[in-house]
């Protein structure tokens, strides 16, 4: 296919899911879609981000590749990247149209979900248990507060000596941040609940168990959501780092490559990439949030 | 009564007093104290895993031996300095974008989308193309250092100029104050809170980004002390280096909370 | 509206409170939130206590419901030691509490909310939970909202619901903490209504805490006056209105009479508390 359909494609896509959410909002007021479509484009608002994404395209292009500014002539130009991308044929082997574009993908999604999976199982227990029993807080945030100081970068050499390959050090590292940060946020979440919701399920005779689940767990649950969102985009971050370190696959990992065999297209298109997936992979923790906070939902839009 | 308690300087030492003689400090020792011990056990090879990691003795004579040693204090200043510069730009550029971006509707229209769009890329990402711009290698790494804090920062403030209660405006107008007042006397101290807590998370995410660009691109620095001890096979070098990190962390969070403190000298309660 | 537990009015839920104290120690300085507090309160009698804010009201409610330990004398229900100076506080669904800013869970539904300490002893089914939630619900007027979460009802309906949250357990003490307060005239007026038409109908022995003068003498048998800090039981004003209520009693002669009693011994604490509350600052 030509990359210009291609582009045209992605373009009528952005608009039309851009109208949708506008038509979500103005739901109450029942605007017919082409007065819909027509207000959106017509706005101030929608002009002037239009016009900051492309003045940002422009001055890109205009300094790297028109006038070639010292610097600046190093970068690749973003016409050109885009051509690459949606390339059947690309220059250096990696577009849209290429199995290896996907097998770094899949690579980088396996490894920060595999982190991300783990440290959710492991810290929002942790972090509840530690607002839970006193006796387990006193004797565990003192370790968390002693270890969480060291960048879970500077793990790297160890976890490379110490876990059998490169493969699980890669992981663990994406895991320790993950952990820290949804351990410490449902603790957060633990401490922000109001006694009152305590004392009265005590009054209505629930035991320390029910506590558990019936206060603590689902009154943590909008601090633990926001601690997962955290986590989510700490996991990415610190997966790109460690897959550039010592991995042999992946976005990282093909970033730093593309940049060591001189094939700067390709780290735009692996950037791009990283943006993208990190912001669906944010919407998703979102959305399950959403889902699981129903009775929020409701008491924000609902009365 | 409880407040004008805690301001009093006798009531502190009695705080900190009891707290040494509770049970919860108690429990925390012996917390740390089992940490060292299973470590010790952990090297000596009686558990899994662990028989590649240098006994806590064993680090504390390389720590010895590094800290007499001139590079590693090079190493600590190298670091240090890509930080501070990293963060300051950050701050510098951030704190005003995120007010305009909240103050002024059409400047957030024309740069949130564009804005949104980066940040999702991790930081790190940003090495090659940083590499391939900045002339030097120090600036490079100190540019990685300040996307690393400027998303943050900018995030922050932004919430904070959003969170403003619409009465304070309101108040002040009604008095008469022109834009020009209500930004430098309302907007800009009501979100002192957001950019200290913004600052609070840069510098963390800061020291995360200087290691890693350090292992993967530099010369110098704690992160690439660390990594040379791994190329070196000398693992005690290694753990010296996680602690040289965590430690400069650690201070550099507590510099933080003290500028914090004194910017906002309502909120500090010692 | 006659009910099974009205039946059972004035057998039990009396309640005597013996020379109790409260000290705090959080900061290395005492605080003396109860001093030789006594006070008697009679099965089914609704009882009101009124003081200025910061005096051990809610503190006193809290070692009556179990929230927290007192340090001296002792608290007896119906004669069975309820608090001691030895005995850990524990909380119980005999005296349930509903609180000042309520309590129910937003993350329940309303049906959740009520049956859950039916649910939570053990004490009945679920199913059966649910039948009587349902049968309470409807009885007060509280139709069609069971699958409501409590976010999505008004700040009067919540507190019905917790009300009834707190009934369903039979409890022998209904412990209420200014629960009205955040509340504008009318819903306030409302609630007043409703609450004196579940005690009627029950006949629960009430332990109100309030600082609207006028609520308190509208609704209880009894208005006691606390002091300020150290907190104890300083003048006690036996309401004599006829139940059932009504509002034209609030301009009786008699009902001003009280007012301007409680008014006075109110007042006197007050400026107390406010002078205490000067010196501490300074």
């Amino acid at each position: 296919m030509n990359p210009y359909i291609v582009l045209g494609l992605l373009l009528m896509a952005v608009l039309a899911v851009g109208a949708w959410q506008q038509k979500k909002k103005a739901h109450l007021y029942e605007i017919s879609w082409g007065h819909q479509i027509r207000k959106t484009l017509t706005s101030r608002s929608f002009l002037l981000q239009l016009g900051g994404f492309v003045a940002f395209v422009v001055v890109w292009e205009l300094t790297v590749k028109t006038f070639s500014l010292p610097w600046f002539s190093r970068l690749p130009g973003p016409w050109e990247c885009l051509l690459e991308w949606l390339s059947p044929d690309p220059d250096y082997g990696i577009s849209i149209y290429t199995e290896d574009y996907y097998t770094h993908i899949i690579y980088s999604t396996y490894r920060a979900t595999t982190a991300f999976v783990l440290a959710t199982l492991l810290g929002v227990p942790m972090g509840l248990l530690m607002g839970w029993s006193r006796k387990f807080y006193d004797y565990s945030y003192p370790l968390v507060e002693l270890i969480r100081p060291i960048p879970p970068l500077a793990w790297v050499p160890l976890a490379i000596l110490i876990l059998p390959g490169d493969e699980p050090a890669v992981i663990f590292v994406t895991f320790l941040v993950a952990f820290f940060v949804t351990a410490l946020n449902t603790l957060l979440g633990v401490e922000s609940i109001d006694e009152s919701y305590f004392r009265a399920a005590r009054c209505l005779g629930a035991d320390k168990r029910r506590l558990l689940f019936d206060v603590v767990l689902p009154g943590a649950m909008p601090f633990i959501f926001t601690g997962l969102q955290i986590s989510m985009g700490a996991a990415w971050f610190s997966l790109v780092a460690g897959e550039m370190i010592a991995a042999q696959y992946g976005l990282g990992f093909l970033i730093w490559d593309s940049y060591s065999l001189i094939q700067y297209p390709v780290i735009v298109i692996g950037m791009a990439t990283l943006g993208v997936i990190g912001w669906v992979s944010s919407a998703a923790v979102r959305s399950v949030g959403r889902k699981l906070m129903a009775w929020r939902e409701r008491e924000l839009y609902g009365s | 009564m409880a407040r004008a308690a805690t301001m009093n300087g006798a009531s502190v030492a009695y705080k900190m007093r009891k707290f040494l003689a509770s049970k919860h400090f108690t429990r925390g020792t012996l917390a740390v104290i089992g940490f060292f011990v299973l470590w010790q056990a952990g090297s000596m090879g009686l558990m899994p895993f662990m028989h590649a990691i240098p006994t806590p003795v064993t680090v504390a004579e390389a720590f010895w031996e590094f800290m007499g040693t001139g590079k590693y204090w090079q190493s600590w200043m190298d670091s240090t300095l890509r930080v501070t510069y990293g963060f300051v730009a950050a701050q510098i550029l951030g704190i005003p974008l995120g007010l305009g971006m909240g103050w002024n509707r059409n400047f957030k229209d024309f740069t949130y989308p564009l804005f949104e769009l980066m940040r999702p890329i991790p930081p790190l990402a940003w090495v090659p193309v940083s590499i391939l711009f900045w002339p030097t290698n120090e600036s490079s790494i100190a540019f990685i250092t300040f996307i690393g804090a400027f998303f943050t920062i900018v995030v922050n403030v932004l919430g904070g100029v959003s969170a403003i209660p619409r009465q304070l405006v309101d108040a002040a107008v009604s008095f008469g104050a022109s834009p020009r007042q209500v930004f430098w006397r309302i907007v800009l101290p009501a979100t002192i809170p957001s950019i200290v807590t913004g600052m609070m998370v840069g510098i963390g995410i800061t020291w995360n980004v200087v290691i890693a660009a350090e292992m993967i691109a530099g010369n110098t620095g704690l992160g690439r002390l660390t990594w040379e001890a791994y190329l070196a096979g000398h693992t005690p070098g290694i753990i010296v280096g996680m602690i040289s990190i965590g430690l400069a962390g650690y201070v550099s969070s507590m510099a933080v909370k003290m500028i914090g403190d004194w910017l906002m000298p309502w909120k500090k309660v010692f | 509206m006659n009910t099974p537990e009205a039946a059972c009015r004035a057998s039990e839920g009396a309640m005597s409170i013996r020379d109790v104290g409260k000290i705090y120690d959080p900061e290395g300085v005492h605080v003396v939130a109860l001093k030789n507090c006594s006070l008697e309160i009679a099965a089914g009698e609704f009882v009101a206590i009124v003081g200025p804010s910061g005096c051990g009201k809610s503190t006193l409610l809290n070692t009556i419901a179990g929230f927290d330990g007192l340090t001296s004398g002792e608290i007896l229900l119906d004669g069975e030691p309820l608090a001691t100076v030895d005995k850990d506080p524990s909380p119980g669904p005999d005296r349930v509490v509903v609180f000042q800013h309520g309590a129910l869970f937003p993350w329940k539904t309303v049906l959740e909310n009520v049956t859950y300490g039916p649910v939570a002893q053990g004490a009945m089914s679920e199913e059966a939970a649910n039948k009587r939630a349902q049968e309470m619900l409807s009885r007060v007027g509280l139709n069609d909202i069971e699958t409501s979460y409590p976010g999505q009802l008004s700040s009067g309906m919540q507190r019905r619901v917790e009300i009834i949250r707190a009934l369903i357990n039979n409890p022998k003490v209904l412990l209420l903490d200014e629960p009205f307060r955040a509340m504008d005239t009318v819903t306030k007026s409302a609630s007043h209504q409703y609450l004196l038409e579940l005690y009627d109908a029950t006949g629960k022995t009430i332990f109100f805490i309030t600082h609207d003068l006028e609520e308190a003498i509208f609704l209880a048998d009894k208005v006691l006056v606390m002091t300020t800090r150290p907190g104890y039981i300083k003048k006690t004003l036996q309401v004599n209105l006829p139940r059932p209520r009504q509002y034209s009693m609030l301009a009786s002669e008699e009902f001003l009479a009280m007012k301007a009693q409680l008014v006075e011994a109110v007042h006197e604490e007050a400026v107390k508390a406010f002078e205490a509350g000067e010196r501490e600052m300074a």
